[in-house]
């Protein structure tokens, strides 16, 4: 386990005075995985992410890349780390090309290999076009994607992107996520994000932190199971009685909706939709509408950064979220 | 590493139109000291040999040159150290330097050579002016070595102060400000040595200030204690900053 494990958290505190920011934080980032770090603002994203990049000394517990102490041999550890930051630190008076020279210095890329670490950076972020222009000439998303050929300059083994598509276009968005999977290809990234389709679209694996504390670490396949659906929404014609729709095989519960749509509920294994289907035509019920229900991650997102004082009873939310569907 | 460091930091400084302003005033300022200075000596010349023991061209017209490079220094040097660390702490730039492997101590020695860098080609460019006496007279070169050495010290010491006042805070202005105060404070402390009569407190006071170890060497007497004064400064100040810097990434 620990052989594959590129990041190591272990029990991680940061208190801001009186402000506990990050408490009890243990998780462990796999060679080649993308970990989404998801959380409201204020949930200690940021601050564990800078924890993590060396930037910010954590009040107690210990952080490892690759197995080296980030707090007992930062050279060593930080030679394997890349990190944006939520804020890119570029040098304005810069041109691209003379800031990511610099990068690759201070990254200790050896000289011979610098001229193609910076190439194969500038052309896999799609600088190759701005190489000689003013950093502080670019546009955000440009800026931002400067950013991330900085973090992956010298091909560490963890890429740590801090909020990376945030204050960009819809198109932008699309081009950096592309970009994330790109990377993804062949560093393990962990990407500390608030906007739940991200995670859905790059991650393996999703981590989910409010006030401090993890309150969900699971793979993004046991997500989908989560997320699968346990009801159907029916739209028909002429409208049989309930407990004709109650005796179709499968169906456990039905539910009328305001709008003349029925809403089936289903045990996990027995999908009714097929039987339905076949009443439907065999009884003349006119189905002319049939979707299966999903809970979105932005529910169960939601759904535990809400209720995260009371967080144990998950049965309970999830029949509760299907209605609010 | 200290050096890709400090070329950037040299790189930074001339990039801005802040250091080549700084570099013409300074030059142009005195320049015309040494003019003045230059004419009182051609007032002098015809009494000169009459003196026993008489001053030379170096006591006259470079001595003071180079006393009042120092004063002009201590106004100038804040501002440019003032940005080192803070304006990087300013406009967040500072993780790319903590994410990377480099040790602190290459940071900010980096930033103190980078500096020191644009220190020297302005103590190089003062040099020149005495230099150009030579055309027509000769220097003493002992006194002017001693003088260069003393100028060059004083401001490793400068800068070393301002470089920990900018690792203090965000604010360049501040940084700027309190560096100023301090290397004042220091500089006049030699006030209450003179003034007092005698009390062991103001000789210790004396002794700890920055002008005074740089009056010695402007006279052309070489002492390694004076030597000794300024690189355990510069020193303490670099130390200080290293710590400084540790201390918000590293476990208190």
């Amino acid at each position: 386990m620990s052989m594959d494990s590129l990041i190591t958290v272990e029990n991680l505190y940061r208190y801001y005075g009186e402000l506990c920011a990050v408490h009890d934080l243990c998780f462990e980032v796999r060679r080649g995985e993308v970990l989404g770090f998801l959380g409201p603002n204020g949930a200690g994203k940021s601050t564990t992410m800078r924890i993590i990049g060396g930037n910010l000394a954590p009040s107690a517990g210990r952080v490892l890349i690759n197995g080296v102490d980030i707090l007992d041999q930062p050279v060593l550890a930080k030679a394997e780390l890349g990190f944006l930051p939520e804020t890119p630190p570029l040098y304005r008076d810069l041109t691209v090309n003379e800031y990511l020279v610099y990068c690759a210095r201070i990254n200790r890329i050896p000289r011979s290999q610098q001229r193609a670490a910076i190439d194969s950076a500038k052309e896999r972020c799609g600088l190759t076009e701005v190489g000689r222009r003013l950093i502080a000439n670019l546009s955000k998303g440009y800026q931002q994607r400067v950013g991330i050929a900085q973090a992956i300059i010298h091909s560490p083994s963890v890429v740590l992107l801090d909020e990376p598509t945030v204050g960009l276009d819809p198109i932008q968005i699309r081009e950096i996520r592309a970009l994330i999977r790109d990377v993804a290809n062949e560093h393990s990234v962990v990407l500390s994000t608030h906007i739940l389709p991200e995670v859905q679209s790059v991650c393996d694996r999703v981590q989910i932190i409010n006030r401090g504390r993890l309150v969900l670490n699971e793979s993004i396949e046991q997500m989908r199971e989560k997320l699968q659906a346990t009801t159907l929404l029916i739209a028909l014609r002429s409208m049989p009685s309930i407990s004709e729709l109650e005796s179709v095989a499968g169906v456990a519960s039905v539910e009328l909706v305001e709008d003349g749509r029925v809403r089936i509920g289903y045990g996990a294994e027995s999908d009714p939709s097929d039987a339905i289907v076949e009443q439907a035509v065999a009884n003349g019920w006119g189905l002319h509408e049939l979707t299966p229900e999903r809970m979105t991650l932005e529910q169960v997102f939601v759904d535990i950064t809400s209720s995260d004082a009371h967080a144990h009873g998950e049965s309970g939310k999830h029949g509760g979220k299907g209605e609010a569907a | 590493m200290i050096f890709t460091i400090a070329g950037r930091e040299l790189r930074g400084l001339f990039l801005s139109p802040l250091a080549w302003s700084i570099l013409a005033v300074v030059q142009l300022i005195l320049a015309y000291m040494f003019l003045a200075q230059i004419d009182f000596f051609m007032q002098l010349q015809p009494r000169l040999p009459t003196l026993p023991g008489a001053p030379g061209i170096t006591e006259i017209v470079v001595v003071p040159l180079f006393g009042n490079a120092a004063m002009i220094l201590l106004l100038i040097v804040p501002l440019i150290t003032m940005r080192l660390i803070s304006d990087e702490r300013r406009n967040q730039t500072l993780p790319l330097l903590f994410a990377a492997p480099i040790s602190m101590s290459s940071i900010v020695l980096g930033k103190f050579v980078g500096v020191m860098t644009f220190l020297l080609i302005m103590l190089l460019m003062i040099l020149m002016m005495p230099l150009t006496l030579l055309l027509g007279s000769s220097l003493d070169f002992g006194v002017l070595a001693a003088a260069t050495l003393g100028l060059f010290l004083l401001l490793a010491s400068f800068a070393a102060v301002g470089l920990f006042m900018s690792s203090l805070t965000a604010q360049p202005t501040i940084a700027a400000v309190s560096t100023f105060g301090v290397l004042l404070l220091l500089w006049i402390l030699d006030w209450a040595g003179n003034n007092a009569d005698g009390g062991n407190g103001s000789d210790v006071l004396a002794y700890l200030s920055i002008l005074r170890h740089y009056e010695a060497l402007l006279k052309g007497v070489f002492n390694s204690a004076d030597v000794i004064y300024y690189l355990l400064f510069i020193t303490v100040f670099l130390v200080l900053s290293i710590r400084r810097l540790d201390a918000e990434r590293t476990q208190h």
